[in-house]
C-alpha cells in the first residue's frame, strides 16, 4: 500500500492507484447512510496547513477527516504566526510538538511538502494539497475516480484506465493539476493530450507522458473526456495571451466544440470555474459536465488516502493479529 | 510442523448450512422481516448459500448483502493498513428487520463488536442475531451466537481453516495444531 506520504501523482504504481481508486469507492457509500461518519480515524489529529488561499480543497480535506472521525485544526496562513514571519521549519516544529499525525500541505513554493515530509521536522504523515506550479496529486485522483465510473461498468472496482483518451486544455504551464493529471492518468494507462496555447507550455513539456496539442477542435473527436482548467486572473497580467474574448474564442469550450466529441464523452473541470472564459454556461451547466460529482469524488479520495496514510500500524511494526 | 484433522467436509458443510437455514426461519416466525447480512468474505458466501436454503424450503427470497467491517475493527492501529472489502446493503435497508450477521468462524468476538458498531450506523433493526459456521469458544467480550453450524472446542495454539468452494477451490473445514 502507499505512504507513509502522498507528495507526487508520481509515487503511485499503478496497483496502489487502483488500490486508492477502490477504497475510494468503498468510502463513497458512507454518503448515502443514515450516519455518515466512520470511527477509523478516532483520536488521531489532522492539520490543514495552508499557505495559499483555498476554500474548496481546505474543506473537502477538512470533511473528508471529520467523515474519518479525526480531529481536525485549520491553519491558515493569513493572520497566524506564519504571517509575522515564522519560517516553515518552525511551523512544523509546533505542529509536532502539539502531536499532529498529519499535515495537509498547500504551499506556493513547488517542493515544499517534499521538504516538509524529508527534513525530519515532523513524524506524521504529509499529503500535498497542491505546492506553487507542481503538484496536486489528490485531484489527480479525484479526477481518475471521476473518470473511472464513467467509462468503467459497476464503478469500474479493479479496473485501471488503459486505452482511455483524455485531453487536459488550459494554462498548462502554472497548472499543478494538470501535471499531476498527466503523470497519474499515464500511469493507469490513460492516452492524455495537452492542449494549450504556445505561451502557456511549460518549457521540457516534449518530455513529459503525454502528446502536446495547439488545436482543440483536432483532439476533441477523440476525447472520453476533456479536463478545462481554470485560466487564473492572476496569469491575465502576464502577457500570456492578447485578450480574455480570444482565449476564449481559440480555446475555450462551448457548445460548438462540445459537439464535436464522442455523445458519451464526458467535460471536467477542477472548479472554480469561469463561466464565459474557458468553459460557456451552457456546457458548465450541460448534463456531460461532471463538475459537481468531482467536488463530492473529491471527498472520498481524500478519505481515502486518509485511511490507507493513517488507519494503519506505521509499516514494519505490524503485530501478530488474528481473526476473531 | 502442522498437522491437520478434517472437522466438517463438504456434505456436513451443506447438511449444517441447511440446518441453520431451518433454525433461522424457525426463530423469525418466517422470512418477512429477515435480512441477511455475510461478513467478508467466508461471511458473505455463507449468506449467500443459508438465503438460497431459505429460498428453497420457504419458496421466498430473503435479502441479503455484506457488511464490511474493517473500518470498525478495535486493532486498526496495531496492523498495517488493509483493503477494504465490499459492503452491499440490499435496498430493503436495515430499518426495523430481524438482521442475522453471518461469519465463517467465531472466535474472541471482536469482529462481531466491529459489525454491531457498523451496523448501528445504517440504521435500527429490530434485533440482531448471530450465525456462524464454526463456534472455537475463547469469547473476549459477551457476545453469544444464536445459530451454530458446529461447536469445535479448540486450544488458542490451534488454528480453524475454512475454505470454501467460491473462494478456495476446495470445501471442507480443517482444525491445525500449529507447533512451534
Amino acid at each position: 500500500m502507499i505512504g507513509p506520504h502522498l507528495l507526487s501523482a508520481a509515487d503511485l504504481t499503478r496497483e496502489d492507484a487502483v488500490g486508492v481508486l477502490d477504497t475510494t469507492a468503498e468510502l463513497a457509500s458512507v454518503t448515502d447512510r443514515s450516519v455518515k461518519k466512520l470511527p477509523t480515524l478516532r483520536g488521531r489529529t489532522v492539520v490543514n496547513l495552508f499557505f495559499e488561499d483555498s476554500t474548496r480543497t481546505r474543506i473537502s480535506f477538512e470533511l473528508a477527516a471529520k467523515r474519518l472521525s479525526a480531529d481536525v485544526i485549520n491553519f491558515a496562513a493569513k493572520g497566524s504566526s506564519v504571517s509575522k514571519g515564522e519560517s516553515l521549519k518552525d511551523t512544523a516544529l509546533t505542529l509536532e510538538a502539539m502531536g499532529a499525525d498529519a499535515v495537509i500541505i498547500r504551499h506556493g513554493a513547488s517542493g515544499a511538502p517534499y521538504r516538509l515530509a524529508t527534513a525530519g521536522w515532523i513524524n506524521g504523515s504529509v499529503i500535498n494539497a497542491g505546492d506553487g506550479t507542481h503538484e496536486h496529486p489528490t485531484q489527480a485522483l479525484l479526477d481518475a475516480y471521476t473518470l473511472r465510473r464513467h467509462v468503467r461498468d459497476a464503478d469500474g472496482i479493479g479496473a485501471d484506465l488503459e486505452g482511455v483518451r483524455v485531453v487536459i486544455v488550459g494554462d498548462i504551464l502554472h497548472s499543478r493539476v494538470a501535471r499531476s493529471n498527466v503523470l497519474l492518468l499515464r500511469t493507469l494507462g490513460a492516452h492524455v493530450t495537452v492542449v494549450a496555447p504556445p505561451t502557456l507550455m511549460p518549457f521540457g513539456v516534449e518530455t513529459w507522458p503525454c502528446e502536446i496539442n495547439y488545436d482543440i477542435d483536432d483532439v476533441l473527436p477523440k476525447a472520453d473526456a476533456v479536463m478545462m482548467l481554470r485560466v487564473q486572473a492572476e496569469r491575465m497580467a502576464g502577457s500570456y495571451f492578447p485578450t480574455e474574448l480570444e482565449y476564449s474564442r481559440m480555446y475555450g469550450l462551448d457548445s460548438r466544440r462540445m459537439d464535436l466529441m464522442p455523445s458519451d464523452a464526458i467535460v471536467m473541470h477542477p472548479g472554480p470555474m469561469n463561466r464565459g472564459v474557458e468553459i460557456s454556461a451552457e456546457v458548465a451547466d450541460s448534463p456531460r459536465a461532471v463538475v459537481v460529482e468531482q467536488v463530492t469524488n473529491g471527498v472520498h479520495v481524500r478519505m481515502a488516502v486518509m485511511y490507507l496514510l493513517l488507519g494503519g500500524a506505521p509499516s514494519g511494526t505490524d503485530s501478530e493479529g488474528r481473526e476473531g | 510442523m502442522v498437522a491437520a484433522r478434517t472437522v466438517l467436509d463438504a456434505d456436513d458443510i451443506r447438511r449444517a448450512v441447511r440446518r441453520m437455514a431451518h433454525e433461522i426461519i424457525e426463530s423469525a416466525k418466517g422470512v418477512d422481516d429477515l435480512l441477511l447480512l455475510g461478513i467478508p468474505t467466508r461471511g458473505v458466501h455463507l449468506a449467500r448459500r443459508i438465503a438460497d436454503e431459505i429460498a428453497d424450503i420457504e419458496g421466498a427470497e430473503v435479502p441479503c448483502g455484506a457488511l464490511d467491517i474493517t473500518l470498525y475493527r478495535d486493532d486498526l492501529a496495531l496492523r498495517e493498513v488493509r483493503a477494504l472489502e465490499e459492503t452491499d446493503i440490499p435496498v430493503e435497508g436495515v430499518d426495523g428487520r430481524i438482521v442475522v450477521l453471518i461469519d465463517d468462524v467465531l472466535y474472541s468476538g471482536r469482529t462481531i463488536r466491529a459489525a454491531l458498531d457498523a451496523l448501528a450506523d445504517y440504521g435500527r433493526p429490530a434485533a440482531v442475531r448471530l450465525a456462524v459456521l464454526i463456534d472455537r469458544g475463547h469469547r473476549e467480550l459477551p457476545i453469544r451466537p444464536d445459530f451454530v453450524g458446529k461447536n469445535l472446542p479448540t486450544s488458542q495454539s490451534e488454528k480453524v481453516k475454512v475454505r470454501f468452494a467460491e473462494t478456495d477451490g476446495e470445501e471442507f473445514v480443517v482444525i491445525e495444531q500449529v507447533s512451534s
